[in-house]
């Protein structure tokens, strides 16, 4: 059996063991991967989300157990220190030898660091390894604490420089970016597009110094500031240098392979340098007499190298390299593809900029006008893929090719539909997936949606900028099989949820396994069906959630809402927000007692968290003998009515808000249904209740109520729709009642009012129809089914713990009367939290 | 392979079992649900797999964040495998093996269970 031993575990030596280990031939070799750094390869050019979650995790290419899944042998924290060529054999810094057939070198490059006189100063930094970050994090956090107000410098104006500098602004220091050259990005933008770039990070907080070289850096131990010329400094805590890359060529140095006047390992283009056993990929690499800094052909290089050591000969690097990027600079798109540059005798430069909204677009075409050769797009890069695949592709270009990048008008030809492209067009240039490949996964029937074609081609894994190109394929593939998405609500029932409404209320099945068996497709349900059974079975029978409480949601089964250490909140219901001041202090007292973390919540009610499973019985026999219900805060139902003071006691107030929200709070009480519901009143325009961000909103008119339906706060805030006027209370039920059930009976499983309004066919003219001139002729059962569920109202917690069968569940353990021993609090503003999670 | 997250948690195969701890009466499982059970400093999340007509036995913590809530998770089948869904971010385990269905999470240890005189006794190495 052969030996290859790969130096260096970062991105691209990560990629040649993924490559290698997915041909069958590898298992007739032997694998070991050397990696300087702690830590198994991880994407290095989304560094800096670490800063967003500190999660290294988060950006591994494989975890550790990846490796020994596949027989591959990972040393990290050891550097390979020398190659002896003559015997074959590598020498590691902790002096093991081992013996190879092929080598293979991977060890990418380290930050340049300039020499300029100070720069080993205390508070200098590079960003190239998670390590760096953590140095950088720990640096800002105590200069922070000396000067909330502390400036860092990133030193480079180039793309990692300005990752460097977001990274800075997240630590929440002050940042400024210096540039030798007298603009950002040199390499990728021209100086329009660049000003263009430099208003844009100017306006979201960044100082930028351009023309700037930096003589030394200032500072006793450590450093306080940058000196560029006399009289002109610039006072810094930190410095993170960012001005380019250095081969890691050391090895090759040592060991005699012909190098790159400037650095570098020479290859040809099979990868192989000058001694024929060894290969040099990634930013080692030096081809046609370029280092390549980009992940994409890194990526190739892995292939070739792993094609070449494999046999397959015929697989060779390209002689053109695409240096194409598209990337999110702190939110700014920034992109360029083939020339961005262009002299006036090579082809013609069309521009499209507007400094007003930090714009700037530009592509250059050939001098007959048929040929897209490059560009440059600043502030909005959507157009990126379409045009980086003509360009790719030789495609050719409409007659004013101006087109291509001004804003689309309306009911002009539309250019650059996806399924246009060739099939060869490469759409993910990190993986190298085709076109082809994407639709035939599609075609063939190994995929069936968006995230087997990711795990099929690897599409879209790399630096993700071809994602939205990737779906928008999915999708029109899909559509041209004529595969409609189907809405199931899981693999268990071939039915959606509203099917499954109308079979057991037609069936009158009263438990899961009545629905499973005979409707069902043969097996055993899951987290996503049962769920819905049982909301559909209490919307139908009125259930409680105690019955069956095995196929009841996380929170329903324990009538509480589970916390993030497996403790439970206990939110008892409060009206229209209506307590007296025995009840506050009877919270107050229980709160105390049991030693709750105590919180007004979002829809003004009163949370008690922390309880363990034991605790929630015993929490709510007093709850209950002081006067309280359950708030069904745990459930898929009505959570509160939010209601303004009225008339009651406000001097501009048309109507008795209180008084109604409480009606309406405890009427629809207890009620399940696809996702949770929440009302407001409000008892004068002023709308002081919100009522028209809740699913139902009243507000107060000179005549009655003005009625809102289909509104919510969430992820996608949504104002309620008017839907009547100046009705009275017993209209504004009826009303609400018929809005109601029918959402119950026709929604997806979690799908709120708001969504399922927006999707409705006919959308408010129709539930008007529906509603208030009975179109359907359902409008008395719609009726008679909401008052039978408001007649069988039952508090399920005094149900609960009046019931032993039920109590069961109560325990942490079956066997123990102990609580769970693994709970760790620590305290929080004179209360109390739960330990961090890891 | 299959890595279990934390060292006091190891899946116990049928023929290395030393000790059956008889845990509960079957009664105080619910029906196609699962309880948690003690033994000595560890949390066993015991389930009554009904419709199969099988007991099946795991580690109560849960590996994505270290919480003891597995025993709290509803039951059934992903793709015909037994499975449990954590309460808190409904991550799926195997029930036969561990394996996480949904992710690349750790697996869980699994533990041998039989019902003996009414009694659910569950199998540990030691």
């Amino acid at each position: 059996m052969k030996t290859i031993i790969v130096v260096g575990n970062g991105m691209v030596g990560y990629k040649f063991c993924e490559k290698i280990t997915a041909k069958e031939e590898s298992k007739n070799f032997k694998i070991i991967v050397f990696g300087e750094e702690p830590r198994p390869a991880y994407d290095r050019v989304h560094l800096s989300e670490f800063f967003e979650n500190q999660d290294a995790k988060a950006l591994e290419m494989a975890p550790a157990e990846w490796y020994s899944e596949n027989n591959i042998d990972l040393i990290v924290g050891e550097r390979v220190s020398d190659i002896n060529r003559t015997d074959k054999k590598i020498i590691t810094a902790k002096h093991r030898e081992f013996s190879y057939d092929y080598l293979v070198l991977a060890t990418g490059s380290s930050a340049f660091v300039p020499p300029i006189k100070g720069v080993e100063k205390e508070g200098v930094f590079v960003y190239r390894t998670i390590e760096d970050l953590e140095g950088m994090l720990a640096y800002a956090a105590k200069i922070k604490e000396k000067n909330p107000n502390a400036k860092a410098a990133v030193l480079g104006g180039g793309l990692l420089g300005l990752e460097a500098g977001k990274a800075v602004m997240d630590m929440g220091l002050e940042p400024h970016i210096v540039e030798f050259a007298p603009k950002l990005m040199p390499r990728q933008l021209d100086s329009r597009s660049s000003q263009v770039l430099q208003l844009k990070l100017e306006s979201i907080g960044l100082n930028i110094h351009l023309s700037k070289a930096t003589n030394q850096i200032l500072g006793d131990k450590a450093i306080t500031g940058m000196e560029f010329g006399e009289d002109d400094v610039l006072d810094v805590e930190m410095l993170v240098v960012s001005a380019g890359i250095r081969p890691r060529d050391e090895l090759g140095k040592y060991s005699g392979l012909e190098m790159g006047n400037r650095g570098g390992i020479v290859v040809d283009n099979k990868m192989q340098t000058s001694d024929p056993n060894i290969y040099a990929i990634g930013e080692i690499a030096l081809y046609n007499q370029m280092i390549y800094g980009l992940v994409a052909p890194g990526y190739d290089m892995a292939g070739v190298a792993v094609d070449q050591i494999l046999g397959y000969t015929e697989t060779l690097m390209p002689d053109e390299i695409d240096m194409s990027t598209k990337l999110k600079l702190i939110g700014v798109d920034v992109a360029s593809f083939g020339e961005p540059f262009m002299p006036a005798s090579k082809g013609h430069s069309i521009i499209f900029e507007n400094k007003t909204q930090h714009l700037y677009k530009r592509i250059n075409v050939s001098l007959d006008g048929k040929k897209l050769l490059g560009g440059i797009l600043v502030g909005d890069a959507t157009d990126y893929s379409m045009l980086h695949q003509i360009f790719l592709n030789g495609m050719a270009i409409p007659e004013d090719p101006a087109q291509l990048i001004l804003p689309a008008i309306e009911g002009g030809a539309s250019f650059g539909d996806v399924m246009d492209l060739p099939d060869e067009a490469q759409i993910c240039s990190c993986e190298n997936v085709t076109k082809g490949q994407i639709c035939g996964t599609i075609e063939s029937g190994e995929s069936n949606d968006l995230a087997d074609v990711v795990s099929c081609t690897k599409a879209g894994t790399g630096c993700g900028g071809c994602k939205p190109m990737v779906k928008d394929l999915t999708e029109a593939t899909l559509k041209s099989l004529g595969i409609e998405v189907k809405d199931s609500i899981c693999e268990h029932f071939d039915f959606n949820r509203q099917d499954l409404y109308k079979i057991i209320q037609v069936k009158e099945y009263k438990t899961f396994n009545d629905v499973l068996d005979n409707h069902g497709n043969g097996g055993h349900g899951c987290e996503l069906c049962k769920p819905v059974v049982a909301s559909l079975m209490a919307s139908i029978n009125a259930d409680t959630a105690n019955k069956e409480y095995a196929i009841q949601d996380s929170n329903d089964r324990y009538l509480a809402n589970i916390q993030r250490n497996g403790t439970y909140s206990v939110v008892p219901r409060v009206p229209g927000g209506e307590i007296t001041p025995d009840k506050l202090i009877a919270l107050g007292e229980i709160a105390k007692k049991y030693d709750l973390y105590t919180k007004v919540t979002g829809g003004v009610r009163i949370d008690l968290f922390g309880a363990t499973l034991n605790q929630l019985p015993l929490i709510w026999k007093e709850l209950i003998a002081h006067g309280f219900e359950s708030g069904h805060a745990y459930g898929k139902s009505l959570r509160t009515v939010k209601t303004c003071v009225g008339s009651t006691w406000c001097r501009y107030g048309m109507a008795e808000s209180v008084s109604f929200g409480i009606e309406l709070e405890n009427r629809y009480r207890g009620i399940r249904a696809p996702h949770k519901i929440k009302g407001g009143v409000s008892g004068c325009i002023r709308e002081c209740a919100e009522a028209r961000g809740k699913d139902f909103g009243l507000i107060a008119v000179e005549g009655g109520w003005n009625l809102y339906l289909g509104g919510n706060g969430g992820a996608t805030p949504r104002h309620a729709e008017l839907f009547a006027e100046q009705i009275d209370n017993e209209t504004v039920i009826k009303y609400i009642d018929r809005y109601l059930m029918l959402y119950m009976r026709t929604a997806k499983p979690l799908q709120r009012t708001a969504a399922w309004q927006e999707r409705l066919e006919g959308g408010l003219d129709y539930l008007k129809e529906v509603i208030i001139e009975d179109k359907l002729g359902i409008a008395e059962d719609l009726d008679h089914e909401m008052q039978t569920l408001v007649n069988k109202f039952e508090c399920e917690w005094t149900q609960a713990i009046n019931n032993p069968e039920t109590m069961k569940r109560f325990n942490h353990f079956v066997n123990s009367e102990e609580d769970d021993d693994n709970l760790v609090f620590v305290p929080l503003r004179e209360q109390k939290m739960p330990e961090k999670w890891v | 392979m299959i890595n279990i997250v934390s060292d006091k948690y190891k899946t116990v195969k049928p023929e290395d079992v030393k000790v059956w701890f008889k845990a509960a009466s079957t009664d105080l499982f619910p029906i196609d649900g699962g309880a948690c059970v003690k033994y000595k400093d560890l949390q066993i999340a015991v389930f009554n797999f009904t419709r199969l007509n099988k007991w099946y036995a795991c580690q109560n913590l849960s590996p994505e964040k270290q919480e003891m809530v597995l025993s709290r998770g509803m039951i059934g089948d992903h793709k015909g495998i037994p499975m449990v869904a954590c309460p808190l971010h409904k991550k799926t385990f195997s029930l036969e093996n561990g394996e996480n269905l949904n992710g690349d999470l750790d697996a869980i240890a699994t533990y041998p269970v039989k019902v003996e005189n009414g009694f659910v006794c569950i199998g540990f190495s030691e």
